[in-house]
């Protein structure tokens, strides 16, 4: 009974939202609800046989009216009005526009008679005119809400439905609504293990609620096919998260891999514990910040550009800041990385305390362009487009550094500066250059991993240190001095970090992905992928 | 001859130093107390208990340079160590509250009672005993560090590894700390804090002995550290913090070694945090962040490290800076601390005890050099005069 009550109201609802003027209109059903008021009851199914020819799914609330017996209509003028109890007199209802039609006393107005053939007429009437609308997207709605809410009632109207529609995804999903209300009717055995078959193909959470909620009344012969499909759908149901959990951990991952690939190199490479790191980053993120201001002020149509200008806008600013750091500081630190620790983070500081003084410390507004936002669904599983673009930006950016330093002279000087610093300035190479550039890289690299994350994480001057513990983790768990290892590790945590939250928790999770890391680092030293040879003892 | 000169120098550092800190530990107390409020000598409470703060600081950065100083293990963690032992002083503080909070439950803390527990965590009990909390103060940070450093000394995790494993620890605490279900407070911390032994925290007189015992205990380890570090094991540790793998191959067992430096210097800085939260009223989880940890390395840089005197001086120092400048140019406190740690690293890597000592033993290097040869031609010229 209320599953009745709830699609009749998801019809009206229908009714609400597609009742538009364009419908294919073919006659005016005015007149025919009118003449309900002194039709008799042979009369009357002639008439809502005719009402529904119209196709005009504006009548839909009155037919509901008249089931329910609240159609009435007046004796001065024959109108026909849905009648609401006010005190002592009715609220008359348009039928068709629903709008207010004034006040009636008691005795002013009749109640239409219904009787139970005509309630079965009105009911299929109903069901024609969203089943077999005109309008697909009417149909489609109409049919899901078979399927939310299943009847043996609507067995036959969906059936008639299904006769007669052309549209592929709307005969799908009316298969699926009629194999929901075969169900619950007292259709045969077969004709049962069949909708079962269907709704098991249907899967997902809804499936598995239909088929749990008839498990109680089904004949006993059907019980094993049933068992057979829940378990089938909650295995599948069980893949689907996984599969999902493993997307957020890629995802997740891919934001870690962004934080870490430019320390990789200022840390990793170069040897340097830079702990202004975090505030390239934040820097960069900056950056994008200002690009978009500059855009929503003098440009708007720009704006879906915005993140592609702010590219090498942030590489170079940062790239800068990186470059002043190391001639100004670092260089003369070689050799004691535990000192440049110290100096790097007093560069942080100065560099937040900057952004704080010239933006405030609050949170700036970075929007996001259109062609980021929005989401798709894959499977089980909805997929965001900000997301999808950061995974395949942090791999852009990955090959993009390998290339760099594999394949580019520049790439070879300082693989050799690394290797033996005094046999490659013998050899001619200005280690100093090579430095300040490698430096100013992979700060570089940190600028534009900010503009990515610039589009999920709050930018604040604070931005920074959230992330500079988790880059420094990622890295010594790579394995420093290798890129590969910093892919591995940073995708490889995002991944377990996401499998631990569902059962303990974000929190703890994090807590104890970090209690692994320090584990694994008395386990090797030198993380995932060490780099073998003499330059270890170096 | 130089050696045991440079010794005996040292020592009557330590004694000059001790000697120092116990005159404040008697004369700051009784200034506040015992002049009244109008007299020039006179010492407001307030500054009496941000002097006492520092003084707390002040015995970290010894801890800190215990381990980093002489036996080269930068830890970027003993923020964690601290604020162990603060908590450990905390959960006393909470338990002698009795039904005096909010909710006047008089055994549950008022956060436990908002947290709709019913029993004490059994991690509680035993707190509201003194004894068994200042133990905890010691054991607790000492326990974290014992099996911290046999895990990380055992497997030679060495220099920016160790650092970033260090981090990565007192950050996991923060976070843990953070969390109501840990049963530490969550957010807010333990606070509200009534008495101490049985005398209230706010009142003057505790708080002068509370200073006092800072001061006390920072000379007591001074003393201690001064005590190690000038021992034979001493000398073996400025070994291993310098060329570890030759100890090691002289056999040695470096692990045990860093171990033992390790763990009591995480018991001075729990001791530290236990001192410090009567005085400050208040322990948080954000005592872990790390970088409060790294604060701590720059005090040490500043005074010097591996002098033992320089990290107390260098916590004064920068603790002054950091009060005078949050109240007069908060916008370039920042900055200043900053500029501090690339100054220092940069032009005066020995920091500023380091730096005067440096001077120091160059002039007796050459002052023993010049009586060395005036030595030389002293025998010559008794020679000259036997003939």
């Amino acid at each position: 009974m209320t599953l009745k009550i709830l699609f009749r109201t998801l019809l009206a609802c229908f009714i609400l939202v597609f009742a538009a003027p364009s419908f294919a209109q073919q006659g005016d059903p005015k007149p025919l609800i009118d003449a309900l008021a002194k039709a008799d009851f042979g009369e009357a199914e002639k008439l809502l046989g005719q009402i529904a020819a119209t196709g005009d799914t504006r009548v839909v609330p009155a037919l509901d009216a008249f089931s329910n017996g609240d159609l009435y209509f007046r004796k001065s003028d024959n109108a026909v009005f849905i009648g609401k109890t006010a005190g002592s007199g009715f609220d008359l209802i348009d039928p068709l526009t629903g709008a207010s039609a004034g006040q009636a006393a008691k005795n002013a107005v009749t109640k239409i008679k219904i009787n139970n053939n005509l309630r079965r007429v009105i009911r299929s009437a109903m069901g024609g005119l969203t089943l077999l609308s005109p309008d697909r997207t009417v149909r489609l709605s109409a049919a899901d809400a078979v399927l939310r809410s299943p009847s043996p009632e609507n067995l036959e109207l969906v059936e008639a439905a299904l006769a007669k529609e052309a549209d592929k995804e709307v005969k799908a999903r009316m298969e699926e609504a009629r194999a929901v209300s075969v169900l619950s009717s007292d259709r045969s055995v077969d004709e049962k293990r069949g909708a079962i078959q269907t709704i098991k193909n249907l899967g997902g959470r809804n499936a598995l609620g239909i088929l749990s909620g008839v498990s109680g009344s089904i004949d006993p012969s059907l019980k094993p096919d049933l068992d057979a499909a829940i378990s089938a759908i909650e295995s599948e149901q069980q893949l689907w998260d996984m599969v999902q959990n493993v997307w957020y951990g890629l995802s997740l991952g891919s934001v870690l891999l962004l934080a870490a690939i430019g320390l990789a190199i200022t840390f990793g490479v170069m040897g340097i514990i830079n702990m202004a790191h975090g505030e390239m980053v934040m820097l960069g993120a900056y950056s994008t910040f200002v690009v978009q201001q500059v855009i929503r002020e003098s440009a708007p149509g720009l704006f879906d550009w915005s993140l592609a200008i702010a590219l090498p806008i942030a590489f170079l600013v940062t790239g800068a800041v990186g470059f002043v750091i190391e001639r100004g500081v670092i260089r003369f630190l070689y050799g004691r990385p535990l000192e440049t620790l110290l100096a790097t983070w007093g560069a942080s500081l100065i560099l937040q305390q900057t952004i704080r003084s010239i933006f405030g410390p609050t949170n700036q507004e970075v929007g996001n362009p259109s062609w980021m936002s929005g989401s798709f669904p894959v499977g089980g599983m909805t997929i965001t487009w900000n997301r999808m673009w950061i995974i395949l930006f942090s791999l852009t950016i990955f090959v993009a550094l390998l290339v760099v330093m594999k394949k580019s002279a520049y790439g070879l000087n300082m693989r050799a500066v690394t290797q033996n610093r005094r046999m490659a300035s013998s050899m001619g190479i200005k280690t100093p250059w090579v430095d300040a550039l490698t430096f100013a890289l992979g700060s570089g690299i940190a600028g534009i991993a900010g503009v990515a994350l610039s589009q999920i994480d709050n930018v604040s001057p604070n931005l920074g240190q959230s992330y500079i513990i988790d880059s420094f983790m990622v890295v010594v768990f790579g394995g420093v001095g290798n890129l590969w290892g910093t892919l591995v590790g940073a995708l490889s945590l995002g991944v377990l970090n996401k499998f631990l939250e569902p059962s303990v928790g974000a929190v703890l999770g994090k807590i104890l992905v970090l209690v692994l890391i320090i584990l694994f680092i008395q386990k090797r030293p030198r993380g995932l992928f060490a780099l073998k040879g003499r330059a270890v003892e170096a | 001859m130089i050696a045991s000169f440079i010794l005996r120098a040292l020592e009557g550092k330590i004694v000059v130093a001790v000697a120092i800190l116990l005159g404040v530990a008697i004369l700051v107390p009784a200034l506040n107390l015992l002049t009244p409020p109008d007299s020039a000598l006179h010492i407001p409470t307030y500054a009496m208990a941000l002097f006492g703060k520092y003084l707390c600081y002040a015995l970290l950065a010894l801890a800190l340079d215990l381990v980093w100083g002489y036996c080269g293990i930068l830890s970027l963690g003993h923020g964690a160590f601290f604020a162990l032992g603060g908590y450990a002083m905390g959960m006393y503080l909470m338990r002698q509250i009795g039904s005096r909070g909010v909710y006047g439950n008089p055994i549950l803390p008022d956060f436990m009672v908002f947290l709709n527990w019913k029993e004490l965590p059994w991690f509680w009990h035993g707190f509201d005993w003194f004894v068994f909390a200042m133990a905890m103060v010691l054991l607790v940070p000492g326990l974290l560090a014992f099996v911290f450093g046999w895990f990380a000394f055992r497997s030679r995790v060495n220099g920016v590894y160790l650092s970033i494993i260090t981090q990565a620890m007192t950050y996991a605490l923060m976070l843990a700390f953070f969390r109501n279900d840990m049963g530490f407070g969550g957010n807010n911390g333990l606070t509200d804090f009534k008495d101490i032994l049985g005398f209230p925290v706010q009142a003057d007189g505790t708080r002068a002995v509370l200073f006092a015992m800072s001061a006390i205990m920072l000379s007591l380890c001074l003393v201690v550290a001064s005590a190690i570090t000038r021992s034979k094991f001493g000398k073996v540790l400025v070994g291993v913090r310098d060329a570890e793998s030759r100890v090691r191959f002289l056999g040695f067992r470096v692990e045990n070694i860093k171990l033992f430096t390790f763990v009591v210097s995480a018991m001075f800085a729990g001791i530290a945090g236990a001192l410090f939260v009567p005085q400050v009223g208040i322990i948080n989880p954000g005592e872990f962040a790390p970088a409060n940890s790294i604060e701590v390395v720059v005090w040490t840089a500043v005074g010097g490290r591996g002098t033992l005197i320089g990290p107390i001086i260098g916590a004064v120092l920068v603790n002054g800076g950091k009060s005078f400048f949050t109240g007069a140019f908060p916008e370039f406190w920042l900055f200043a601390l900053g500029g501090l740690f690339i100054a220092v690293t940069l032009f005066l890597p020995k920091g500023i005890v380091g730096t005067i000592q440096h001077g120091y033993r160059t002039r007796k290097a050459h002052k023993a050099a010049a009586e060395a040869e005036k030595g030389r031609d002293a025998p010559a010229s008794i020679a000259q005069a036997a003939e």
